[in-house]
């Protein structure tokens, strides 16, 4: 249990900075929103590289099906997202 | 590395994607906010390859690796360049899809992986496996109703559809209590994803089409909390943080999309819409001899006269593919001196945005894309009002008629403009099933046809006028 606490207080820390920067995108931009953030919980990536390398077959075959899909999301999410926010302009 | 130095970069990468999503508090800083967001992505895959548990782990193990990035980056970036404006809601589903899968698979990684995990590793895990298997398979669920594939877009109901669901939500808890005491049963996992992906499904199916944004908003939600819960299987700050942050996300935006339907989200999530005691109108009695019909023409003279137009854009114009046009439209009015601005509610379309991306897409100055308590005050003001493809967010009886199955539903207040002019195939009920009074109101039009085809023709009228 060691471990646990200092990580729950992270968790409910980091939920209430999102409230407080979310909050603040306009709903001009809420589905870049939702496609950038898809790509950053493609964080889960690194959990997907530490099980592709660990021992044992079946770990590292989860692992590589986690890392096929995590990359997706982070290439894929970025990316989208990166072409949405090109569009919104601006003229004059 | 040292494990500090890897701690560390990940604490910068945090604080990165924090900055990232920041920068879209406006779009001016939204370009830099992602690209940074980007780079806190690079820099703690680079962190993490570097560590001596996978630098360490022999070629095989990179290879794999290799194989892995080289894959899913090919499948992401042809998905990313290659999808249509239009199916954005459809890209989204499929990222959250993926995000709850690849959080389960690592949970169902680290348990075959370890011969006897802490508490703390096994509870986090069943919660993976269940936050991520239902994510998944939610998500597919949402996708083929976006795509129109193999289940219908209105809700799919049985009965004893809700005693089941709290059937399987109590089995894979029971599953889970066996996944905590028996950590190397790994068929115990196995059985929990399962009733967790079966629970997906049931979930998603009873949700309806024009209730999609508040089930993407909360799927998305789902898929950061399980790379939360995954972050406490592996002991590791940065899927907690960025999980969080997701997590939060989107239940804010669920909360916005429950709140601009007046409903609550039990009663979107049970598929509920136009099932409790509400009085619907016949539509024969509010459409009988007093909706007009006006030609390409005759709305074309209105527009040419018009100082001010307010564009309110629906699903329908996603589907018609018909913003260019629309664009066009307006900037050919824009030279004739009118002031053209759009009304977008925020329900309008398949997900939160949907309606700002397509408009974007179709070079329209963000500064004319106008929320919906913003621009509805202005109405008065507005000569004519051009409806394109939309229905129940312009549908007047969510203010009248406490009994309706939209009542007390916020709506763009377009019949307060001098006209109202609808474009629409037909007179047939958006996706509440209620007539709109607003189709015959006394200084209602309709224009029926096809939307891109009928603003094509609006364009050669008002150039011949």
């Amino acid at each position: 249990m060691d471990d646990f606490l200092p990580l729950l207080t992270i968790f409910l820390l980091a939920v209430f900075v999102g409230f407080e920067i979310i909050t603040k995108v306009p709903p001009l931009l809420h589905t870049p929103l939702m496609s950038g953030s898809n790509a950053i919980s493609g964080i889960t990536i690194i959990g997907a590289l530490l099980m592709v390398a660990a021992e044992g077959q079946l770990s590292t075959l989860l692992g590589f099906g986690a890392l096929v899909l995590a990359t997706i999301n982070v290439v894929g999410g970025f990316l989208v997202t990166h072409r949405m926010l090109g569009m919104f302009k601006k003229k004059d | 590395m040292t494990d500090t130095l890897i701690d560390l970069t990940y604490l910068v990468a945090s604080v990165l994607f924090i900055l990232g999503i920041k920068g879209l508090t406006h779009p001016r800083t939204a370009v830099r906010g992602n690209l940074l967001g980007a780079s806190g992505m690079l820099l703690a895959v680079v962190a993490t390859l570097v560590t001596k548990e996978v630098l360490g782990s022999g070629t095989q193990g990179l290879g794999m690796i290799v194989a892995g990035v080289v894959l899913g980056g090919t499948i992401g970036a042809t998905l990313a360049l290659r999808i249509q404006m239009t199916a954005m809601p459809e890209m989204v589903a499929l990222l959250n899809a993926f995000g709850g899968a690849a959080s389960a698979l690592v949970a169902g990684a680290v348990l075959a992986a370890s011969s006897a995990p802490s508490t703390q590793t096994s509870v986090a895990t069943v919660a993976s496996g269940i936050i991520g298997s239902v994510t998944f398979f939610g998500s597919l669920v949402a996708f083929d109703k976006l795509r129109g594939l193999m289940l219908p877009d209105k809700p799919v109901l049985f009965p004893g559809q809700q005693p089941l669901n709290v059937l399987l939500g109590l089995t894979s808890l029971g599953l889970g209590v066996w996944v905590v005491n028996e950590p190397s049963a790994l068929m115990s996992y196995g059985l929990l994803v399962a009733v967790g992906s079966l629970l997906g499904i049931l979930l998603t199916i009873p949700i309806g089409g024009a209730d999609m944004p508040v089930a993407i908003a909360l799927l998305n939600s789902y898929s950061g909390l399980a790379a939360a819960s995954t972050g406490f299987v592996l002991n590791n700050e940065i899927l907690i943080i960025t999980g969080s942050l997701v997590g939060a996300s989107g239940l804010i935006l669920t909360r916005i999309m429950c709140k601009a339907m007046n409903r609550s989200l039990m009663n979107v999530l049970l598929g509920a819409i136009g099932e409790e005691n509400t009085s619907v109108q016949d539509a024969d009695e509010v459409y009988a001899g007093k909706v007009k019909s006006a030609s390409a023409e005759e709305v074309a003279m209105l527009l040419d006269g018009a100082r001010r137009v307010v564009v309110v854009p629906g699903y329908g114009m996603a589907v018609a593919q018909a913003q260019h046009q629309v664009r066009d439209l307006a900037n050919l009015l824009e030279g004739n001196g009118t002031e053209v601005e759009y009304a977008i509610h925020p329900v309008a379309g398949r997900m939160p945005g949907h309606m700002n991306v397509l408009l974007a897409e179709a070079d329209v100055d963000y500064d004319k894309l106008r929320e919906m308590d913003s621009i509805n005050p202005s109405f008065e003001q507005t000569d004519v009002s051009l409806i394109i493809g939309a229905n129940d967010i312009v549908n007047p009886v969510a203010r009248t008629d406490p009994s309706s199955p939209i009542a007390g539903m916020p709506i763009l207040d377009v019949d307060k403009s001098r006209t109202v002019v609808v474009i629409k195939r037909s007179l047939s009920p958006g996706f509440a099933g209620i007539p709109n009074p607003l189709f015959a109101a006394d200084n209602t039009l309709m224009l029926f046809g096809d939307g891109k085809q009928a603003v094509l023709d609006l364009i050669a009228a008002v150039k011949d006028t």
